[in-house]
């Protein structure tokens, strides 16, 4: 799914549904059957040996896709953005930075999480409205100044956050009914007595995986099912067409900004709750984003998807078995996609 | 055009001349302080400056009758800046001491431009790394300070021995510090019988532990953890999520007050933590009356962290030396060198000399971490390990032959 | 420059060689060669050779996203090339691997890596255009200082190369404030001069041809990758040579030099300066490291990024095109002035 336009009217190439569809079901059925044989089924020796032991292979795969989890909620507000309106924010790594301060200060003062996520969404989305009143509207057309003065409004930022909650690490407490570790029902090895040992495995990282796919699910609906859906699909295909037919483009330039905004603050007070805030986080999720949605494909909200888990996965397992190597192998991904795809693996021509 | 371009010319040929260049005035004494103030090692950069400033407080604010004036420059951890930063203070605005720098690598780029500079007095601020003084010193550079090693100092011996850990896996960020860190723990550990199962070396900037501890194998009595600041902090809270059961033995900055008191529930798993280092909430007055002038400073920790007591242990003998002296740097700084070189003293936190590489001979403290009635966390000491060399007991030669620090130093079980 | 239009392609009647050289380039030209004896060593340094390597790096830029449309983050990583290949194959203080050969065999060696390096990187970008541009670059910027970092057997990782210094030759110490200051100021002239001597040329044409419409001048039977690829090599020789003159400046090069920040700062040198001509990087360059070493003194010690980055915002969001553009913004009445001069005439 993008936010592509589908067209309908049967121009273009006509895809014979037979083969490749039955093709890639076989090959979906085979990895499936892989991936429950590794969760579930007892280990030979050599696979052991070779990954360390099952526990630390899992975990660092279900590691991967939680954090592809929160990539995918921060990258999802980035690659909104530049799908509708091409305009690259490099500025998003401050809105999930500001998002999860302000989380921080509302949760810790009102001891809601809940209340914290809407201060850090609502803060987020009306300075996400200023930017692109003030910056992108003034500047719309020229796209190396927006992304120059959006690095520059990063710069103040962070000094500014810096300036008021200081250089200490932060963390949101979640709330005691998501936090801790549940036993999961897969085995991991035995105990001298030869009882099970089944895997444990941090609940918050599974809460923020179930978060991701609802945010995922959500705004495919939002995009495929609901009339905004549908003027902002339009508007990522022809802009002049839709004002032409009495759409108000720059309210629903600035509306999904706001929204793709708030979308980074979201993911700041869930991710603060996973891990620690401190100053710099603001340029690692803005790579992060940049990774994904690169990867993935500019615009495209399953290219985040898919982008999300390929760098999520690739840097917990990279971590693992070649850890001083690890990041590199994450961008090296960017560079080989970029060269092969340029426009990433569900990217559109413009 | 062409008018245009002759007038934009002389503007930026104007804007070079005119901008200010700083005249040296008479009455003050200026002191260059080089710390962290940019980027994720700011809390620690300004730490150090408290420590520095409760020196300057100390002597009353002036030394053999002129005034201290403190100037400091800014630096982001990385050692380009730091020689940036001492560049700026030396060459531009004429300071002839400097205080610094933070951090292990900012440390070795100074002691290649201090070599470059020698009627210029260096006093380290809390760099740790071993080559700072250990192979090729400076000399114009004194470390009153200990370094990274020597702060691990004792706790080898203190975990295989009295806890009863013989096998521990090691978690470590990937670079010059922690290697330092974990040397000394190693080799002391592993001369007592100690094995390590698996080392760790997490890559910088890495914010998710959550795989690292998983790989951690089953069977170890401990984990020793290297990691400082917010990397800390998530280690611990992650630690913590995954249901972490064996105990953590502290690397000298894991259980620093800049981690024990962050915002967040993940530092109560540093309960009961041991560790080792060149500070610990003593009982002695010296040491009292360092954390009461400590915490009268603006934004200041309920405790002194190592940066703070780092920076204060090197500025103290620096104007104990300008006063006696009479802060006369005319012949190049050369008598105040002299008089540096012989000072020992009585620190907070106990005796402190210098070796001949001008390296620090000074007191660790092995320390449990411990909740105060307040919920405040601090550092309750276990055993003093006297005046410990930058040697670690070994004799010199041997303990050069051991090599630099690396990821593979030293060897030792796995 | 005589033609004061704003696109440096097609004008009608192509000025001579000499004609090039106004009267301002050549007040220019004797003020920098006047300079150090008004400059004191801190400024002649700090302030005169930095501005003119980092112009240098900007100016790298600049041929590429002013002349052919390619805004690249990896022309430091390319300098960085240059630097990390001048510590390794020469002396260094490290006591790792440094080779000890003799500065006239690795500084062209240097400069031929860096020049490789860019030609690689520009390959690989080759198919890409616009934004897809700079994330590639940036990709490859990030991906090679990491690789840098954490990689010691060549590169010694975190801490890096120190004790890399300015040779001395031809019995001059060229490390010293005024040998280097000339030093810098005679490469980053003939980099100036290139550029304005290229931009007319076939080659510089076709480029320009290519950034405005690739597609035509495909259709016209032009190989684009293979230009792409020669305008990034050429690039490369410029930011090689910068590269071996910043690592001979700070006397060290570790992963910071490259890393991602210093990599935005060569864009914001380029940009604030001015895309439209070659002065604009050197002019970027002036003003950025100003700021860089003044901030601190203007705003405190803490909050001098704020200033820096504020001033970034302000030129940026003002001007079309940095600080070139906000000058040709004043010209109206200047061009009055102007006009009558050169009627006088």
């Amino acid at each position: 799914m993008t936010i592509a336009y589908r067209d309908r009217t049967g121009v273009g190439e006509a895809k014979s549904s037979a083969s490749p569809f039955s093709g890639r079901a076989a090959a979906g059925v085979v990895v499936a059957a892989v991936i429950l044989w590794l969760f579930f089924g007892t280990w030979p020796d050599w696979l052991t040996e070779a990954l360390t032991s099952k526990k630390s292979f899992l975990s660092a795969l279900l590691n991967g896709l939680t954090l592809a989890g929160l990539y995918f909620v921060v990258a999802s507000g980035f690659t909104l953005i530049f799908g509708l309106m091409r305009n690259v924010n490099m500025a998003h790594g401050s809105l999930y930075l500001l998002g999860a301060y302000v989380g921080y200060e509302v949760a810790t003062r009102t001891d809601s999480w809940l209340l914290g996520i809407a201060a850090g969404v609502v803060t987020t989305a009306i300075v996400g409205l200023a930017m692109q009143i003030f910056v992108f509207r003034h500047l719309e057309g020229d796209d190396l100044r927006q992304t120059l003065v959006t690095i520059g409004i990063s710069i103040v930022a962070a000094d500014l956050m810096l300036a008021t909650w200081g250089g200490g690490a932060y963390q949101v407490t979640p709330p005691d009914a998501l936090s801790g570790a549940i036993t999961l029902p897969i085995v991991t090895g035995a105990t001298s007595s030869g009882a099970a040992v089944f895997l444990r495995y941090p609940l918050f990282r599974l809460v923020v995986l179930g978060v991701a796919a609802t945010v995922g699910v959500m705004l495919w609906l939002l995009l495929n099912r609901t009339r905004i859906g549908m003027v902002i699909r339009a508007g990522v295909d022809d802009r002049a067409m839709l004002s032409a037919s009495g759409v108000n483009v720059q309210v629903v330039f600035a509306g999904v900004f706001a929204f793709g905004a708030g979308l980074a603050g979201f993911a700041g007070v869930v991710g603060a709750s996973a891990f620690a805030i401190s100053p710099g986080e603001d340029v690692h999720y803005l790579l992060a984003s940049l990774v994904v949605v690169i990867v993935g494909g500019m615009g495209s909200i399953t290219g985040a998807a898919i982008g999300a888990l390929l760098i999520g996965e690739a840097e917990q397992i990279g971590l693992v078995y070649f850890p001083t190597y690890s990041v590199v192998l994450t961008f090296l991904i960017m560079v080989i996609t970029l060269a092969l795809r340029p426009r990433g693996i569900m990217g559109k021509p413009s | 055009m062409r008018l245009r371009q002759t007038s934009l010319i002389a503007l930026a040929i104007g804007a070079c001349l005119l901008a200010p260049n700083l005249a040296a005035a008479d009455e003050t004494l200026k002191i260059g302080v080089l710390a962290t103030l940019e980027g994720p090692f700011t809390i620690l950069g300004q730490e150090g400056l408290r420590g520095v400033q409760v020196a300057v407080d100390e002597i009353g604010g002036s030394v053999a009758g002129k005034k201290i004036e403190i100037i400091k420059q800014a630096t982001d951890a990385s050692p380009d800046s730091a020689v940036r930063a001492a560049r700026t203070l030396v060459e531009q605005k004429g300071v002839k001491l400097v205080i610094g720098p933070l951090s292990g690598d900012e440390g070795l780029a100074v002691k290649d431009y201090a070599k470059t500079k020698p009627d210029v007095t260096f006093v380290n601020g809390a760099s740790a790394s071993q080559d700072f003084t250990l192979r090729s010193p400076a000399e114009n550079i004194f470390r009153f300070s200990t370094d990274g090693a020597q702060w691990n100092a004792g706790l080898g011996t203190y975990v295989y021995q009295v806890k009863g850990y013989k096998k521990v896996a090691i978690v470590a960020e990937d670079y010059s510090f922690p290697y330092t860190q974990v040397f000394g723990f190693m080799a002391e550990f592993c001369k007592a019988g100690g094995s390590v199962a698996s080392k760790s070396w997490v890559p910088i900037g890495n914010k998710d532990f959550s795989s690292v501890i998983a790989a951690i194998p089953d069977g170890v009595d401990a984990i020793y953890v290297a990691l400082g600041g917010s990397d800390a902090v998530n280690f611990l809270s992650q630690y913590q999520q995954a249901g972490g059961a064996a105990p953590l033995v502290g690397g000298s900055i894991t259980v620093d007050q800049n981690v024990l008191q962050s915002k967040g529930k993940a530092r109560e798993v540093l309960i009961g933590t041991p560790s080792s280092g060149p500070v610990a909430d003593l009982d002695t007055p010296e040491w009292k009356a360092f954390a009461t002038a400590y915490k009268k400073q603006p934004d200041a920790f309920p405790s002194p962290s190592i940066f703070a007591q780092s920076y204060y242990v090197d500025a103290k003998p620096l104007l104990m030396a300008l006063q006696q002296t009479g802060a006369d740097l005319s012949d190049g700084g050369k008598k105040l060198r002299e008089v540096l070189s012989k000072i020992s003293y009585e620190s907070p936190t106990g005796k402190i000399s210098l070796d001949k590489n001008r390296n620090a001979i000074a007191d660790e403290f092995i320390t449990e971490v411990a909740a105060a009635p307040d919920g405040t966390l601090y550092k309750k000491l276990v055993k003093v390990v006297s005046q410990t060399t930058q040697t670690l007991g070994f004799s010199e030669a041997d303990f050069i032959a051991m090599g630099p620090v690396g990821r593979d130093k030293p060897p030792c079980g796995k | 420059m005589s033609k004061g239009a704003a696109k440096d392609g097609w004008s009608s009647s192509l000025p001579t060689r000499t004609g090039e050289i106004g009267l301002g380039q050549a007040l220019l030209a004797l003020a920098l060669l006047a300079y150090p004896a008004i400059a004191s060593d801190f400024f002649l340094t700090q302030i005169g050779a930095l501005s003119l390597i980092e112009g240098m790096l900007g100016l790298s830029l600049t041929m590429l996203a002013g002349y052919g449309g390619m805004v690249s983050l990896a022309q430091l990583s390319v300098a960085g090339v240059a630097g990390y290949v001048i510590a390794i194959f020469g002396q260094s203080t490290t006591g790792v691997h440094s080779f000890d050969w003799p500065w006239m065999a690795i500084v062209p060696l240097a400069i031929a890596c860096a020049a490789c390096a860019s030609a690689l990187i520009g390959w690989i970008s080759a198919r890409t255009a616009g934004i897809y541009t700079i994330m590639i670059t940036l990709a490859i910027a990030t991906a090679v200082f990491y690789f840098a970092q954490q990689n010691y057997a060549i590169f010694n990782g975190h801490s890096g190369f120190a004790g890399v210094y300015a040779p001395v030759a031809f019995g001059v110490d060229w490390r010293a404030p005024r040998p280097f200051y000339y030093l810098t100021l005679v490469v980053a002239a003939a980099a100036y001069a290139s550029i304005l001597y290229g931009r007319r040329s076939i080659f510089g044409l076709t480029i320009q041809g290519i950034r405005d419409n690739e597609r035509r001048m495909r259709a016209l039977g032009y190989n684009t990758v293979l230009h792409k690829v020669v305008a990034w090599l050429l690039s490369g020789v410029i930011a090689g040579a910068a590269g071996v003159l910043l690592v001979w400046f700070h006397g060290r090069i570790s992963p910071s030099t490259i890393d991602v920040a210093a990599s935005l700062n060569i864009l914001v040198i380029a940009v604030i300066g001015g895309l439209r001509h070659p002065i604009g990087p050197f002019l970027g360059a002036l003003v950025v490291v100003l700021l860089q070493t003044f901030a601190s003194d203007l705003v405190g010690a803490e909050r001098f990024n704020t200033l820096i980055g504020l001033v970034f915002l302000v030129i940026v969001y003002i001007s079309d095109d940095g600080i070139l553009g906000l000058w040709r913004k004043a010209a109206p009445w200047l061009a009055r002035a102007d006009r009558t001069a050169s009627s006088l005439k």
